[in-house]
């Protein structure tokens, strides 16, 4: 089935690429190999071949010739369909390569690999007069960026982004056992530090939300129609996700005894270090938050003490006393 | 596509032919194996394709083949394309896996004037469904790692070789070394320095962000041959063969944990509590780890290193007597 379906849609391709006049449905009928005589089982045949070609992005147009035709007819756009003129230079053509490859998800990778072919099919690389895209022949710029999306999430998500659609999912918020059900209008995807968000208008708390993929539970169902989802032209996705994840200000000073030839960690942002005696030394440090900064200098064990303030040595200690409770 | 036994669809199929055609066309003459590399499929395969395009005929209003084409010898000819000629727009998935990869390597600190010109020129050609790119955005900024990268950037173009300080998480030391930079890697949202350690005699990553001092030295760098770059296609944590095994349990404020570290398996054992078993390539993380988790975590295997994690919390507790 699938030949004859692929050589059907590719002559229906050429043939309404050649005509400047719409052609009707019984037009390209007769003109097409492979389809039925029976009435019905052709009309839903046509229908399938239109939406598939539409969503391979060909631009299939619908229209009449004139004001006497009664049914419309199909033509192809050239100037639509064409990818226009491209001609990269030798250092693009080697940042396009590396570019291909930055995916490693399915659904994008195989999108990066299809731009790559119709632009080699185009000439811009690889072709006579074209800088290739050989490694052995292009100056390495040695940079080579890697996104994964592991989530399942990802790929609904994106496809309800590109196409302005709301969606509705189960989430497990940070922290959390129980899952809560979700109604979003998604404004963007975002990848901060290396984690996927989605964020955007929250329907079920009516208000802006932001999302880590990691945490959806289960399925991301579309929710509405495609183009029913606005973005607010004010709308900042990326500052959304980092104002939500991001650390407090460090603006709390600490003084610390930390071993000689230990606590690195600490030491790698200390204001001041000076000799304390007995192979300590004396460090003072700014940090942002008690809790966040006690689980920090706990993990340094018996390499760092804290003197001051009292709530953060105080902290400390409980971190440690839970380990031996 | 190869590799994947999942059969083709006809809509993927098409795709490649309309791709085909105007990849012979631009090229005029070119070989059978050449193009089957560059569509990744087999030398049978991209025969069958040719001669699916050959056979394309239109009945009306006259009957007529509209494409012409030879692979005599192994060198295919188009010589009649007719409307496919040119290969189709790209599509908004298409533009936006390029620009949303050429907006994050424009993050990279350095030279990136071959980056903003690429970028420019896809998104002319994409046009209107370049916009759907702008839904993703990438952000790779390790604030005190940006000057680092620059200096990484410019001694692998000169080829010379590094002096780093670096810092090791794990151990909580700080050690030196030299080393000839292979790449400049950014996965999982930081970057690395991937290159061949002349302490360690192999390839090793550094991160960024943990590098204390950086200075690129007047040597020029090398690279042994035998030197093989670290596979992260499957991300960074992949477990290896000698990774240790330890045992976890827990409760809420900690779960965090099993989404942060490489588990080898994650079960719920009631309110809220996960008991998982993470793969480590060096147990004093998972010391430091323990100790930052309090009361929150409970190592339960190995028992020597339970036992390590009582001590060092206790050591630690001693000094506030």
């Amino acid at each position: 089935m699938s030949k004859r379906r692929t050589e059907r849609l590719l002559s229906i391709v050429v043939l309404l690429l050649s005509t400047r006049r719409y052609l009707t449905a019984e037009q390209i009928r007769n003109a097409v190999h492979g389809y039925p005589e029976q009435e019905d089982a052709f009309k839903r045949m046509f229908e399938r071949d239109k939406e598939e070609l539409r969503d391979l992005g060909i631009p299939l147009e619908t229209g009449l010739n004139n004001a006497i035709d009664e049914e419309p007819g199909y033509r192809i756009s050239r100037q639509d369909y064409e990818l226009p003129e491209i001609r990269l230079e030798a250092d693009e053509a080697a940042v396009l390569g590396i570019a291909a490859r930055v995916w490693q998800s399915a659904e994008l990778a195989g999108a990066a690999a299809g731009a790559l072919l119709k632009l080699r099919a185009a000439g811009a690389v690889g072709a006579a007069g074209a800088p290739g895209l050989d490694d052995d022949q292009q100056p390495r710029p040695g940079i080579e960026p890697r996104l994964t999306t592991a989530e399942p999430a990802f790929g609904p998500l994106w496809e309800a982004v590109r196409d302005r659609r709301p969606v509705s999912f189960s989430y497990k918020g940070q922290g959390r056992s129980d899952v809560t059900k979700r109604e979003l209008e998604p404004w963007g995807v975002v990848n901060w530090r290396g984690r996927w968000y989605v964020a955007g208008h929250d329907r079920t708390r009516k208000a802006t939300r932001v999302f880590r993929l990691s945490r959806i539970d289960g399925p991301v169902k579309m929710s509405g129609p495609a183009r029913s989802v606005t973005v607010p032209a004010d709308a900042d996705v990326r500052e959304l996700v980092k104002n939500w994840d991001t650390p407090l200000p460090r603006d709390h000073e600490a003084v610390l005894r930390v071993r000689a030839g230990g606590g690195y960690g600490v030491r790698r942002y200390a204001k001041t270090v000076t000799p304390d005696g007995d192979g300590w030394d004396r460090i003072t440090v700014q940090f942002a938050d008690v809790p966040w900064y006690a689980d920090h200098l706990a993990s340094f064990g018996p390499d760092v003490m804290v003197i001051g303030p009292p709530d953060l040595r105080e902290a400390v200690i409980s971190r440690l006393k839970g380990v031996l409770a | 596509m190869s590799g994947s036994t999942r059969p083709v669809t006809s809509a993927e199929r098409l795709t490649r032919l309309l791709a085909l055609v105007p990849y012979v066309v631009t090229r005029k003459v070119v070989g059978l194996a050449d193009t089957a590399a560059a569509f990744g499929v087999t030398e049978r395969e991209l025969v069958d394709d040719l001669n699916l395009v050959w056979c394309v005929e239109l009945k009306a209003p006259e009957p007529y083949c509209p494409i012409d084409l030879s692979y005599e010898g192994g060198e295919i000819v188009v010589s009649q394309a007719e409307s496919i000629a040119r290969p189709l727009r790209l599509a908004a998935d298409e533009a936006s896996a390029l620009l949303v990869a050429l907006r994050m390597l424009a993050e990279v600190p350095g030279d990136g004037s071959a980056v903003a010109r690429l970028i420019a020129k896809i998104e002319a050609a994409a046009g209107a469904v370049a916009a759907a790119s702008t839904q993703v955005t990438i952000q790779i900024d390790p604030p005190n790692g940006r000057e680092v990268a620059a200096q990484v950037r410019a001694a692998l173009a000169d080829g010379r070789r590094i002096h780093l300080r670096h810092y090791v998480w794990g151990r909580d030391e700080a050690t030196e070394r030299d080393v000839d930079p292979m790449r400049l890697l950014v996965v999982e949202g930081r970057t690395y320095l991937e290159g061949w350690c002349r302490r360690a005699e192999g390839v090793r990553l550094f991160r960024l962000d943990r590098v204390l001092d950086l200075t690129v030295l007047d040597v020029a760098a090398e690279v042994p041959a035998s030197a093989e770059h670290v596979d992260v296609e499957q991300g960074l944590f992949r477990p290896s063969a000698s990774d240790e095994r330890v045992e976890l349990e827990l409760s809420v404020p900690a779960r965090w944990v099993a989404e942060k570290y490489p588990c080898e398996s994650v079960t719920e054992i009631g309110d809220g509590r996960l008991r998982v078993v993470l793969l480590t390539p060096d147990t004093r993380k998972v010391r430091r780890l323990a100790l930052r988790l309090g009361e929150d975590a409970r190592v339960t295997a190995p028992a020597a290193l339970a036992e390590a994690v009582r001590a060092d919390a206790a050591a630690a507790l001693s000094l506030y007597d």
